[in-house]
């Protein structure tokens, strides 16, 4: 150890002079990596963000286990049977279907570099997720005015709860993703916005996943 | 994971240092919707036209098929594997789906017996002001 050290502490090489001043203790203590690596900006977002979606999973999860708590508890009010239109859930199921797939070639767009195709396929998307939003709206406000509110039972207090619950996911989502074919449109598909566009991603295909339960439990075994 | 970011040609730049999850391509996004399509179409089917006369079975079925449904859009449409992110999101979703398990078989086991002490009621709860 005469002409050049290695720093225990940032791992840089120091040449001579007060490195020979360390003690054998502070050496020793070396073993802690307090260096800060080099991360690349951005590199962390994903995981982060699937931690996100992992809690917001735990969310839904207490919305489904309040409607299964409380989804037979009508007060004598309307039941399922009475409220659901099994055709409308199945034509929402297949937007946001359509919507997931428009969303997986906007990905496949972005990949190839076109800048025009991705917005496209973006907006498409949105196109989808609207109706998917609309129908929805439509079928609460059906039901809201044959008097099915959610202070009318405990099953329809659940039912509004996780199921509009969702639609906000959705709604906001769509705002999300308009800002981004805004963004796409001014800065290009640079790498700070292709990262937007997988977060946005997964968060879109995941509400679908919600969507697949909520269908099931809500609506087609309600109707049974 | 590489941290040198100063490519020539961004377009060129292997999406895999950004990331440890994938893509996908157009046959997975393909398979992922027509398995989607058909895994929807039989749920609505049995319970639409009743094909199971028996009520518990057609229920244990469609279940069935969520499941299996969420499998296949985690696979074709959120490109799970188990070595992306060096496994941690996988980590993430099994502890994800342990609390869930235990947060929905426990409540329904707990409150099932909710209204177990209630006052019979046989009158229509509508004609009460």
């Amino acid at each position: 150890m005469t002409a050049t050290t290695i720093n225990p502490v940032s791992g840089h090489h120091v040449s001579g002079g007060p490195s020979h001043d360390l003690s054998q203790a502070q050496l020793q203590a070396a073993f802690y990596d307090l260096d800060e690596h080099d991360h690349p900006e951005g590199g962390s977002t994903m995981l982060g963000f699937w931690m996100y979606l992992m809690s917001d999973c735990l969310i839904f999860a207490m919305l489904f286990a309040a409607y299964g708590v409380l989804g037979g508890s009508f007060a004598a009010g309307p039941g399922p049977k009475d409220l659901f239109e099994l055709p409308l859930v199945a034509l929402n199921t297949a937007m946001l279907l359509f919507s997931s797939i428009t969303y997986g070639f906007a990905m496949l767009a972005m990949e190839k570099g076109g800048k025009g195709a991705t917005q496209m396929w973006l907006l498409v998307t949105a196109v989808f997720g609207a109706a998917f939003l609309c129908i929805e709206l439509y079928e609460f406000t059906t039901l809201i005015h044959e008097g099915a509110t959610p202070m009318r039972s405990g099953f329809l207090t659940a039912f509004f709860s996780l199921v509009g619950t969702h639609g906000l996911h959705v709604t906001f989502g769509l705002i999300w993703l308009f800002t981004l074919v805004v963004q796409v449109g001014k800065k290009g598909l640079i790498p700070a916005n292709k990262r937007r566009l997988m977060c946005l991603s997964l968060f879109w295909h995941f509400l679908d996943v919600i969507w697949i339960g909520v269908f099931t439990f809500v609506y087609l075994m309600g109707m049974l | 994971m590489s941290s040198d970011h100063a490519h020539p040609n961004p377009h060129a730049v292997d999406h895999h240092d950004e990331h440890g999850g994938g893509h996908g391509s157009m046959r997975e996004y393909i398979v992922g919707f027509l398995l989607s399509v058909v895994l929807t179409a039989i749920p609505f089917w049995l319970v639409m036209t009743g094909a199971i006369p028996d009520k518990q079975t057609t229920a244990l079925v469609i279940m069935a098929f969520a499941i299996v449904q969420i499998v296949v859009h985690m696979i074709y449409f959120l490109h799970m594997n188990t070595k992306s992110e060096n496994g941690w999101t996988v980590m993430a979703l099994i502890f994800t789906i342990v609390i869930v398990v235990i947060a929905l078989s426990g409540s329904l086991w707990v409150m099932y017996h909710l209204n177990h002490n209630m006052m019979p009621m046989s009158h229509d709860m509508s004609q009460v002001p």
